[in-house]
């Protein structure tokens, strides 16, 4: 292809997925978009995965069996969304095992999130709540995502995301409705999670040189401030009706705007977590290679079985 | 204790240990779709074991709940078979465990399906669908690993052998398991000891695996004589309760 | 793709919701064998009793028309109205037809 018809198809690209068409598998795309998608799905299949570390913490301490099997099965679902991302990406060429190797040697990212810990039962209620009110703000997006495999894992997901909020809300409710030592450990849950969760959004706009591409292709459809403001607008009241304080003393609620006003984020903070400087990174890096090095036998065990009945097989085909 | 009450904590405790034990893999199995699945497995014990908790609570009928049942009582008062708080070591040897104990509970839930008592048999109906598929599931595995690569044959070996002296205290019944069975609320152990040694020896020959001779068998787990393991998943378990008594959450 | 040993093959994943109702695909995963396909889905394409009836096909046995060919496999379709009922005019006295 030469340049100019290079040109013109990105050209003829993005006046299909302004459209709103979806893009499809096998359909022509600029390479950019695809190392784009593969990057941004396989770091969204990471978080995923690592996500599940912090949660699964407290499976074995939950307080009550009914919490028990709500964490287990929640947990469970994220390694499903995980499992659905990768989908996502390996429908783009991408190869499952590659994307786990770049996740376990540091190279590709995922959510920083995840690096912060659970040392108390209410962090699991605060995730639920803040952290997954959070992600639902950014998928529900992404299920009209231009490319069609991603959109279609995100719709699935978001359908099942539902109860982990509700979850999330719902022990924090408890909590903040109990004993002075219970409401406590909301407060203090509530003051370790609410800079993180507005941090998942991403930097400024500003600060934020790939949205512009990603918004033209119709990857994101709106802005990191723009989700982060209508989380907080979402979310504030939420705290509000239980009885909890947002830790931000500059929040106040805008007339004028429409919106809350709110305090500065510290990107300092942001930026060294990324940088692998986050009180859990290396914990939780340590645990999936552990996970994967120690499942490498189990994996080719079923791999050998497998070619050995299919020879089994043949074998007895042959000889009938 | 009335014997029946005893006896369906026996169940109840063997579903939640081995489900709690099964919890500690979420997040760390060998591919997702394993973790998966043996999450599904902790949560259907899981789900059981409260079947049976709250049915216990009602026999106590002293205003109990299942979580009062399940997180305030210590080591001696758990009747779990030695077998579900053994350790869950590798992949191979968890399957293991899980291979001994759903072959044994297949056999035991298919039986108590007719049990005389009403709400157990209510309740073995519901979860023999479930139990049939762990048993599926766990012998499938064993197969794969047992005839897969010379490592994973050489590991589930290991655990067969490992676990193998945790089988008997299943089948070896004591003055509860005969009264259960005099009152039809139970079946017969030694049957069930007879479709389990048969089922057990065919998926070993299969998997390529050698049955243990050894016949000694450890005992105590039905009575509440633990090993040192219990109490450290007790730890993990009822912490919150224990931390902070009389709470709801 | 990498080759090694321990990676598990890709199965494309089909699900009947109900009876009735035809099989639609859901998405993919990896597996062993077959059997493992199957198991595999049941765990996690139907924890919510999505499913009735699931269907596995090893990926790389799935052949697919090419995009680019798009237009000579289905745009002939588009201007054959007569396989349309709404081309045939029926007077309105005789009703549903």
């Amino acid at each position: 292809m030469s340049k100019e018809e290079m040109l013109d198809m990105e050209a003829r690209f993005e006046r299909y997925v302004a459209a709103e068409n979806k893009v499809e598998p096998k359909d022509w795309m600029p390479e950019k978009y695809r190392k784009t998608l593969i990057r941004q799905i396989s770091q969204h299949a990471h978080s995923e995965v690592v996500g599940m570390l912090p949660e699964a913490n407290w499976i074995t301490r939950a307080p009550s069996l009914r919490r028990k099997v709500a964490l287990l099965a929640k947990v469970q679902d994220e390694a499903g969304h995980g499992l659905y991302l990768y989908s996502a990406a390996e429908t783009m060429g991408a190869d499952r095992q590659d994307l786990i190797e770049d996740l376990l040697s540091g190279k590709a990212k995922y959510s920083s999130i995840f690096n912060y810990p659970t040392p108390t039962w209410a962090d699991i209620g605060a995730i639920g709540w803040l952290v997954d009110g959070a992600a639902i703000a950014n998928q529900v997006m992404l299920c009209r995502t231009s490319y069609g495999p991603y959109a279609r894992a995100m719709v699935r997901i978001c359908k099942e995301e539902s109860f982990h909020q509700r979850q999330g809300y719902e022990i924090m409710m408890a909590l903040a409705a109990g004993t002075p030592a219970q409401k406590k450990m909301a407060q203090d849950a509530l003051n370790r999670w609410w800079w993180p969760s507005l941090m998942m959004f991403g930097p400024t706009d500003e600060n934020s040189p790939n949205s512009a591409l990603s918004m033209k292709w119709r990857i994101k459809r709106k802005s990191n401030d723009e989700l982060r403001q209508e989380f907080i607008d979402k979310t504030v009241p939420q705290a509000e009706f239980i009885g909890l304080t947002v830790p931000d003393p500059d929040l106040k609620w805008n007339e004028e705007r429409g919106h809350y006003d709110f305090g500065e984020i510290d990107w300092q903070e942001f930026y060294d977590v990324i940088a692998g400087n986050g009180k859990c990174n290396k914990q939780r890096l340590h645990a999936r290679n552990v996970a994967h090095d120690n499942g490498r036998w189990v994996r080719e065990a079923a791999n050998a079985y497998a070619e050995k009945q299919a020879k089994r097989r043949k074998e007895e085909s042959s000889a009938a | 204790m009335e014997a029946k009450e005893k006896y369906v904590l026996r169940l109840a405790d063997n579903a939640l240990i081995l489900g709690q034990r099964l919890g500690e893999w979420c997040g760390h199995g060998p591919i997702l779709e394993q973790d998966i699945a043996l999450t599904n497995v902790a949560l259907d014990l899981i789900g059981q074991s409260r079947m049976l908790y709250q049915y216990a609570a009602e026999l106590k009928n002293d205003g109990s709940t299942e979580d009062d049942i399940a997180m305030k009582r210590d080591v001696f008062d758990f009747y779990n078979v030695l077998m579900v708080e053994q350790e869950n070591g590798d992949w191979g040897k968890t399957i293991v465990r899980q291979f001994f104990y759903d072959t044994y509970n297949y056999f035991l839930y298919e039986a108590l399906c007719t049990s005389t008592d009403q709400r157990l048999g209510e309740i073995a109906r519901k979860s023999f669908k479930e139990i049939a598929y762990h048993a599926q599931f766990s012998a499938e595995w064993v197969i794969r690993f047992g005839d897969g690569t010379s490592e994973s044959h050489e590991r589930v070996q290991a655990a067969v052998d490992d676990l193998w002296e945790f089988t008997g205290e299943m089948f070896t019944p004591d003055e509860i398991d005969l009264a259960m069975t005099e009152a039809g609320i139970a079946p017969d152990l030694n049957q069930i000891a007879a479709q389990w040694k048969r089922k057990v020896t065919q998926i070993l020959d299969i998997a390529t695996l050698k049955m243990p001779e050894s016949s000694f068998m450890q005992k105590g787990g039905k009575v509440g004589e633990h090993s040192e393991y219990l109490g450290f998943i007790l730890a993990e378990l009822q912490f919150m309760q224990r931390a902070y008594p009389g709470m709801q959450w | 793709m990498s080759n090694n040993k321990d990676n598990w093959k890709i199965w494309e994943i089909f699900i009947r919701s109900k009876n009735g109702i035809s099989h639609k695909h859901v998405g993919s995963l990896h597996a062993p064998d077959a059997e493992i396909a199957i198991k595999n889905a049941r765990d996690v394409y139907t924890r919510r009793s999505e499913g009735i009836s699931i269907w596995v096909v090893p990926s790389d046995q799935i052949t697919a028309s090419k995009p680019d060919e798009k237009e000579q496999l289905f745009a002939p379709a588009d201007d054959k109205v007569y396989r349309h009922p709404t081309f045939y005019h029926i007077p309105d006295e005789i009703g549903h037809m």
